[in-house]
C-alpha cells in the first residue's frame, strides 16, 4: 500500500512540476509558426528528414537577423499522424500566438480545415490534403502551396505523352495506387484525360498497408503490358513497387512515381540506386544539394563549429522541409512589410501568402504564383530520373492541362 | 471518495436503490459537477478545454466499449468502425436532408447499433480471440465500404463537411461552447451506464461474462442479450463518432481506422475492465499522458540534450514512456487504474485504525 501511495505522490509531483514549467515567454519581436510533424507515426520516413530541414531554414533566417527585424519561432509538435494530437497541437499553437500553421498529414488538414477558417489562421498542406483546397474561395485559409494530387496526375500524363513521342492515341497507361482517398484522388483526372488523349487507362489498387502487390504488378507486367506506369504510393509501398516491377521484368524507365514515392529513402529501401536505375520521380521542391540556400545552411553550421546535418544527404525530403519553411517565412515577410509594427495576425499572413510570386530561392522552390483564388500556386513539378546512382533532372518546372484541373475544381466547389 | 458508511441506515426501498446512497457521496457528485461545469470551463484557457474535449469524446467511446468487453465479456476490435458508421450516417443526413444535430445524433447512434448487432452475430457461436478476429473483419469491411461506396462517403476523398451544431440560432463553435456541448453527453453516458449495469440487462450481461452456460440455464436469453450488448456498445460508439464529427466539423474515413479501435481497447484495459470509473480513468490516461510527457520533456529535456536532439527525442521517448507506464501500471495493478483507486480508498476508509 505504501508503494502505491509513493507512486501516486510522485506522479502528482511530476504533474505539478510539468505544469509549472516555464513556458516560452513571447517577446515583442517574435513571430510564431505552428509546426506539426510526424517523426514517429505512419509517415515517419518523411518527418524525420523534413522537419530538420524546416528548422534549419528558420535558424538560418534568424541567424541573418530574422524577417524585417523579427525573430521567427517554430515550435514543433509531433502529431504521430493521428487526428486528436493534431487538434491538441493546433490549439496549443494558437495559444502561443501562431500566425501560420504548417499542418502535417491528410486526415489532419481535413480535421483542421474548419477550425482554421473560424480562427482565421492560414494552414499549409504541401503535397497532401484535398486537391479541391487549391480553390481559395471555398477554402480561404488552406494553402496547398505545392502541386495537388490532381496537378500531379495531369503533369504525369503530360510527361508520359512527351516520353511516348507526343501522342497517346492507342497507348496503354497503368495507374497503380494506394487504395485510400489520397490514392484515388487523381483517378477522375486520369479518366478525363484518357478520353481526351485517347489512351487506355487501367487502375490497379494496392490495399493498405501496401506491402503486398505481387498480383497487381504481375498483372501490369505480364498481362496488361502498358506503355507507361504511373505509380502513386505512400510509406513503404513505393520501395515494394520498385522491387516487384524489377523482378517481374517491367523496365523502370517506363515508370513515373508521384511525389510520395520519389525520395532517397524509397530508393534505398528498394535496394539502392543501382536497382532503381531509370525510375522517374516527380518533385515539388528541388532535389540535390547544390542550392545557394543549402550552402548558406552548411556555412551556418560551420560557423557554429558543427558538421552539416546528416539529414541533408536525404535531399528530397530535407529540401521539401526547407521549401515549406521558406514559403511560410515569405508569407510572414509580406505580412510584415504591410504591417511594419509587427502586429500581424492570421488574416495578414493569409494576404502574405497570396502575394507570393516568383520566389524561387535559387531554384529550390518552384516559381509559385499564389493568388486569392489559386492557393496551389500553379501546380508546378519537376521530373527527376534515377541515373548513374543519383537523381538527374529531366524537366524543368511545368504544369499541364490547367483547363481539366479548373473544371474539376469548379465541380468540387459546386458540391 | 473517502467516507465511511457506518450509521447510514436505509429504511425504504428507494433509499436502497439510490445511485448514491450516502449523503457524502451525493455532495461529492455535486462538488464534481460544480468543478466540471463551472470552475474548469470558466477558469481555463481554450487550449486546455480542447484537451478536455478530446477526453470527453474518449470517455463516451470507452464507456461504450466497456459495456461490451468489460461487462459482457465479448472482445471487440471494431469500435472505430462503429464510430465511423455513426459519423457518416449523421454527416449524410446533415448534408442531404439538412436535419438538425439531435436527429443526426440519434440516427447515427441507432444506425451504429444496428450495424453493431449484425457484426455481433458471430458472438453467438464463437468466443474470445476468435470473436476478436470476427470483429476485426467487421472493422475492415466497414472501413472498405466507406472507402469505396461514394454514396456513403460523399466522394473519393471520403470526407463530408458538416455544419457546426446550433441551439436555436446560436452556433456552437469555440472550444468552450464545445466543452459544454460534449459534457452534457458525457453526463448522460455516465448516468446511463451506471443505471444500465445495475438493471436486469446489466446483470444479465455480467452473468454472460462470468459463465454463459450458467446464465443460459438460469433463464437468460443469450441470443438476445449478446446482441443487445453489441447494439448498446455500438450505440455509444456511434454517438461518439457523431460528436467527434461535430467537434471537428468533418467526417473523414481516416479518423476511424483500426488504430482507433486499439486505442479504445487500451483505454479500458488500463482503466479497468467492467468498471465505469475505470473507463473514465482510462480515457483520461491515454489522452493526457502523451501531452504531459511532452510538457515534461520540453521542460527538462534541454538540461541533458541540445535542442535539435530534444526535438527528435520527444516523440520517440514519448512513445517509449507511454508504453513503459502502461506496463508499469498493469504490473502494479493488473485490474487497472480503477482497482488502484479503490485500493487507495479502502486504505483510507479504515485509516488510521487498520486492524
Amino acid at each position: 500500500m505504501r508503494q502505491v501511495l509513493a507512486i501516486v505522490t510522485a506522479l502528482a509531483l511530476a504533474g505539478s512540476l510539468a505544469a509549472s514549467a516555464p513556458s516560452h515567454a513571447q517577446s515583442k519581436g517574435e513571430i510564431v509558426i505552428g509546426m506539426q510533424c510526424d517523426r514517429t507515426g505512419a509517415t515517419q520516413i518523411v518527418g524525420t528528414v523534413l522537419c530538420p530541414g524546416f528548422h534549419d531554414y528558420i535558424s538560418l533566417i534568424n541567424s541573418k537577423g530574422g524577417v524585417e527585424g523579427y525573430k521567427i519561432r517554430a515550435p514543433e509538435i509531433d502529431n504521430e499522424y493521428k487526428v486528436p494530437p493534431a487538434v491538441e497541437s493546433y490549439e496549443r499553437h494558437k495559444k502561443e500566438g501562431a500566425v501560420t500553421i504548417a499542418v502535417y498529414g491528410t486526415p489532419q488538414i481535413y480535421a483542421l480545415a474548419q477550425k482554421l477558417q473560424e480562427d482565421r489562421i492560414p494552414g499549409t498542406s504541401p503535397g497532401f490534403g484535398s486537391a479541391a483546397a487549391a480553390d481559395g474561395i471555398r477554402y480561404p485559409y488552406v494553402f496547398p502551396v505545392a502541386a495537388t494530387y490532381w496537378s500531379q496526375g495531369t503533369a504525369a500524363v503530360d510527361f508520359v505523352k512527351k516520353q511516348l513521342g507526343g501522342s497517346l492515341k492507342g497507348k496503354k497507361i497503368a495507374y497503380i495506387f494506394y487504395d485510400n482517398p489520397a490514392g484515388r484522388e487523381p483517378i477522375e483526372i486520369l479518366e478525363d484525360l484518357s478520353g481526351r488523349e485517347g489512351f487506355q487507362l487501367r487502375t490497379f489498387a494496392v490495399p493498405p498497408p501496401g506491402v503486398e502487390m505481387g498480383a497487381q504488378v504481375l498483372d501490369i507486367a505480364q498481362r496488361f503490358r502498358p506503355d507507361f506506369v504511373i505509380a502513386h504510393l505512400f510509406g513503404g509501398a513505393p520501395a515494394v513497387s520498385i522491387k516487384e516491377l524489377k523482378s517481374k521484368g517491367y523496365p523502370l524507365r517506363k515508370v513515373i512515381s508521384l511525389v510520395w514515392g520519389s525520395a532517397e529513402v524509397n530508393i534505398e529501401a528498394a535496394g539502392g540506386f543501382a536497382v532503381a536505375e531509370g525510375y522517374y520521380t516527380m518533385q515539388f521542391a528541388g532535389v540535390g544539394q547544390d542550392y545557394p540556400v543549402l550552402n548558406e545552411i552548411r556555412e551556418m553550421y560551420k560557423k557554429q563549429g558543427k558538421p552539416a546535418p546528416k539529414e541533408m544527404a536525404s535531399s528530397v525530403y530535407y529540401n521539401r522541409g526547407v521549401f515549406q519553411a521558406a514559403v511560410h517565412v515569405e508569407a510572414i515577410r509580406n505580412a510584415l512589410k504591410a504591417h511594419p509594427d509587427g502586429k500581424i495576425t492570421g488574416v495578414d499572413t493569409k494576404a502574405g501568402f497570396e502575394k507570393i510570386s516568383n520566389f524561387t530561392l535559387g531554384g529550390l522552390v518552384p516559381p509559385l504564383k499564389i493568388t486569392s483564388t489559386d492557393h496551389e500556386g500553379g501546380g508546378l513539378v519537376q521530373i527527376w530520373q534515377i541515373k548513374g546512382g543519383k537523381f538527374e533532372k529531366v524537366t524543368d518546372w511545368f504544369s499541364a492541362y490547367p483547363d481539366v484541373i479548373a473544371k474539376h475544381t469548379k465541380e468540387a466547389a459546386a458540391k | 471518495m473517502f467516507h465511511r458508511e457506518s450509521g447510514v441506515l436505509k429504511t425504504t426501498y428507494e433509499a436502497d436503490m439510490a445511485l448514491y446512497p450516502l449523503p457524502i457521496a451525493r455532495w461529492t457528485v455535486a462538488a464534481l459537477a460544480v468543478v466540471f461545469f463551472a470552475v474548469i470551463p470558466l477558469a481555463l484557457h481554450q487550449y486546455y478545454l480542447s484537451i478536455a474535449n478530446l477526453v470527453w469524446i474518449a470517455v463516451i467511446g470507452a464507456l461504450g466499449l466497456n459495456i461490451l468487453v468489460g461487462y459482457t465479456g465479448q472482445v471487440s476490435i471494431g469500435h472505430g468502425a462503429f464510430m465511423s458508421v455513426g459519423a457518416y450516417t449523421a454527416a449524410n443526413l446533415a448534408i442531404r436532408l439538412g436535419s438538425p444535430w439531435p436527429v443526426n445524433l440519434l440516427a447515427g447512434g441507432l444506425m451504429a447499433a444496428l450495424v453493431g448487432a449484425v457484426v455481433g452475430i458471430p458472438s453467438l457461436r464463437i468466443k474470445g480471440l476468435y470473436l476478436a478476429i470476427a470483429t476485426l473483419a467487421g472493422q475492415l469491411i466497414i472501413e472498405w465500404t466507406i472507402n469505396h461506396v461514394t454514396f456513403i462517403s460523399g466522394g473519393v476523398q471520403a470526407s463530408i463537411d458538416v455544419p457546426r451544431p446550433r441551439l436555436g440560432s446560436y452556433v456552437l463553435s469555440s472550444q468552450r461552447e464545445m466543452y459544454y456541448f460534449l459534457l452534457v453527453f458525457v453526463v448522460l453516458a455516465i448516468v446511463g451506464t451506471l443505471n444500465l449495469v445495475r438493471s436486469r440487462i446489466g446483470r444479465a450481461f455480467i452473468a454472460i461474462r462470468d459463465q454463459d452456460i450458467a446464465a443460459e440455464i438460469i433463464g437468460i436469453n443469450i441470443f438476445r442479450y449478446k446482441l443487445l450488448a453489441f447494439a448498446i456498445s455500438s450505440f455509444y460508439a456511434g454517438v461518439t463518432g457523431v460528436l467527434y464529427t461535430y467537434y471537428l466539423g468533418i467526417a473523414n474515413y481516416e479518423q476511424f481506422q483500426i488504430g482507433v479501435s486499439i486505442d479504445y481497447l487500451a483505454m479500458i484495459i488500463i482503466g479497468g475492465l467492467g468498471s465505469i470509473l475505470g473507463s473514465i480513468f482510462g480515457a483520461f490516461f491515454v489522452t493526457l499522458l502523451p501531452i504531459v510527457i511532452r510538457y515534461a520533456m520540453e521542460a527538462f529535456g534541454g538540461l541533458f540534450f541540445d535542442p535539435k536532439t530534444v526535438l527528435n527525442l520527444i516523440p520517440n521517448l514519448r512513445l517509449m514512456l507511454f508504453g513503459a507506464l502502461i506496463i508499469f501500471f498493469l504490473i502494479v495493478e493488473p485490474e487497472g487504474l480503477n482497482r488502484l483507486w479503490r485500493n487507495i480508498r479502502n486504505y483510507f476508509r479504515i485509516w488510521p485504525f487498520a486492524y
